[in-house]
């Protein structure tokens, strides 16, 4: 029978470096998702990764058992991820930033990488740039994690109104300066 | 018409509005809200499109290999902050209970046996100097981490991840504190935890490494909050009731 995070994790304060790798094993691919959504950059996102873990084993002791696990490492790699966001320089120069197109496992071109044009890609990343570091967090919890609301307010640390305030900001942001765009592909 | 705001079209988009009805109701009658909400799903269409690499199956394997040599050694159970919370708050309780009992102990086999009425009196006394002790150390705990960020100077990025995690902890302890304030009745007391809970709060989401600009705007808002004066004053009340239940 698989064991549940809980009492994995109870094995993993006390030192049981194997039950940590199974957590691991678990919640590393859901946690590069969100990297690469919150960073836009596969080696910042993989960084993120690593560094979520580390600061978790570190952490193990304070974390409530009663609360989700993936709720806690969510919140400790949105952490993360704004820590490599604040820390380097916006690039100035778009084309310098890895192409998520061609970071796509190799095959057939799906009808997105064909459709995806390079202004299109920038101006998303454009808009998603312009976010505010707590705008940026809670849409991607909402939009592409597909968390509640009252969920993204835990992992934000904040009262499920001011959550909801930062989705709704990054929303009509986004739909500001991405209008002119959805526009023309209607 | 009440038209729906933009706010109530990202709720009714994302299905987290209590009742859908009235929304679809209205987006089915209103040719203005119709077209507000197709923009709004055309541009998250269009944020939808951007591709995330997808990581191999072998991909965990990848990130435990290369974070395994990097784990610190844990030693077991260090410290009651290591024990999980229901066993964390067990043995709080039961070491708070021994702490009672062995103050009823001592008062019993005091060479000048007090009172019935005296001794009874004794107990609660001791639970509260338990108390104000606890609350008393934590104040100075919270005022090291802060005095520690207010005099920090530097001219690149701080690292405040130290005080960070004290932080984790001081707001955990706070919690505690602040409901037994409340439930005492002690409001000036309940609110100053409350405002420093805040503050506390707001270190631990900060960016591990703080700007000079951060930093400073860290500094003005501890100022003009004058939780630190606060703090100090509620930290001399204590010691001076601690005093008063010797």
């Amino acid at each position: 029978m698989e064991l549940t995070d809980s009492a994995i994790i109870t094995k993993a304060r006390l030192g049981d470096a194997d039950a940590f790798r199974v957590l691991v094993e678990r919640h590393s691919r859901p946690l590069f998702r969100l990297a690469f959504r919150m960073t836009g950059n596969q080696q910042d996102a993989e960084d993120v990764v690593q560094e979520s873990f580390l600061r978790a084993w570190r952490q193990l002791g304070r974390f409530d058992e009663r609360a989700s696990f993936g709720t806690w490492l969510y919140r400790i790699a949105t952490n993360c991820s704004l820590d490599v966001m604040r820390g380097r320089k916006r690039r100035s120069n778009l084309s310098e930033v890895e192409d998520p197109v061609l970071a796509l496992p190799s095959g057939d071109p799906s009808p997105e990488r064909v459709a995806m044009s390079g202004e299109v890609r920038e101006r998303v990343a454009e808009a998603m740039d312009e976010l505010t570091a707590s705008e940026r967090t809670a849409f991607v919890l909402r939009h592409f994690e597909g968390m509640r609301i009252e969920d993204v307010s835990r992992v934000l640390g904040c009262q499920p109104g001011a959550a909801k305030h930062s989705v709704f900001r990054a929303v009509r942001k986004l739909r500001r300066a991405l209008e002119p765009l959805a526009s023309g592909a209607r | 018409m009440n038209h729906l705001s933009e706010e109530q079209l990202m709720l009714h988009y994302y299905g987290e509005e209590d009742d859908a009805l009235p929304a679809e109701r209205h987006l089915g009658e209103c040719d203005d809200c119709r077209a507000l909400y197709g923009s709004l799903q055309r541009a998250l269409n269009v944020v939808d499109s951007l591709p995330v690499p997808e990581p191999g199956a072998e991909y965990a394997e990848q990130v435990w290999k290369r974070i395994e040599h990097r784990l610190p050694a844990r030693r077991g159970v260090r410290w009651i902050w290591d024990l999980p919370a229901r066993w964390r708050w067990a043995v709080a309780s039961a070491a708070f209970a021994a702490l009672l009992v062995a103050a009823f102990l001592t008062g019993r086999s005091y060479p000048h046996p007090r009172q019935p009425a005296q001794l009874a009196a004794a107990d609660p006394q001791a639970g509260e100097r338990i108390l104000l002790v606890a609350v008393g150390d934590y104040l100075e705990r919270s005022q090291m981490v802060l005095i520690e960020l207010a005099n920090a100077r530097t001219q690149g990025p701080l690292d405040i991840s130290s005080e960070q995690e004290r932080a984790v902890d001081l707001v955990s302890e706070n919690r505690l504190y602040r409901q037994t304030a409340g439930h005492t009745g002690d409001a000036a007391v309940a609110s100053v935890l409350d405002e420093l809970e805040r503050v506390l709060l707001d270190i631990t989401h900060a960016p591990s490494r703080l700007s000079p600009g951060e930093l400073e705007k860290l500094r003005q808002r501890l100022e003009a909050e004058g939780i630190l004066f606060k703090i100090r004053v509620l930290g001399a009340n204590v010691r001076n009731q601690e005093g008063q239940t010797l």
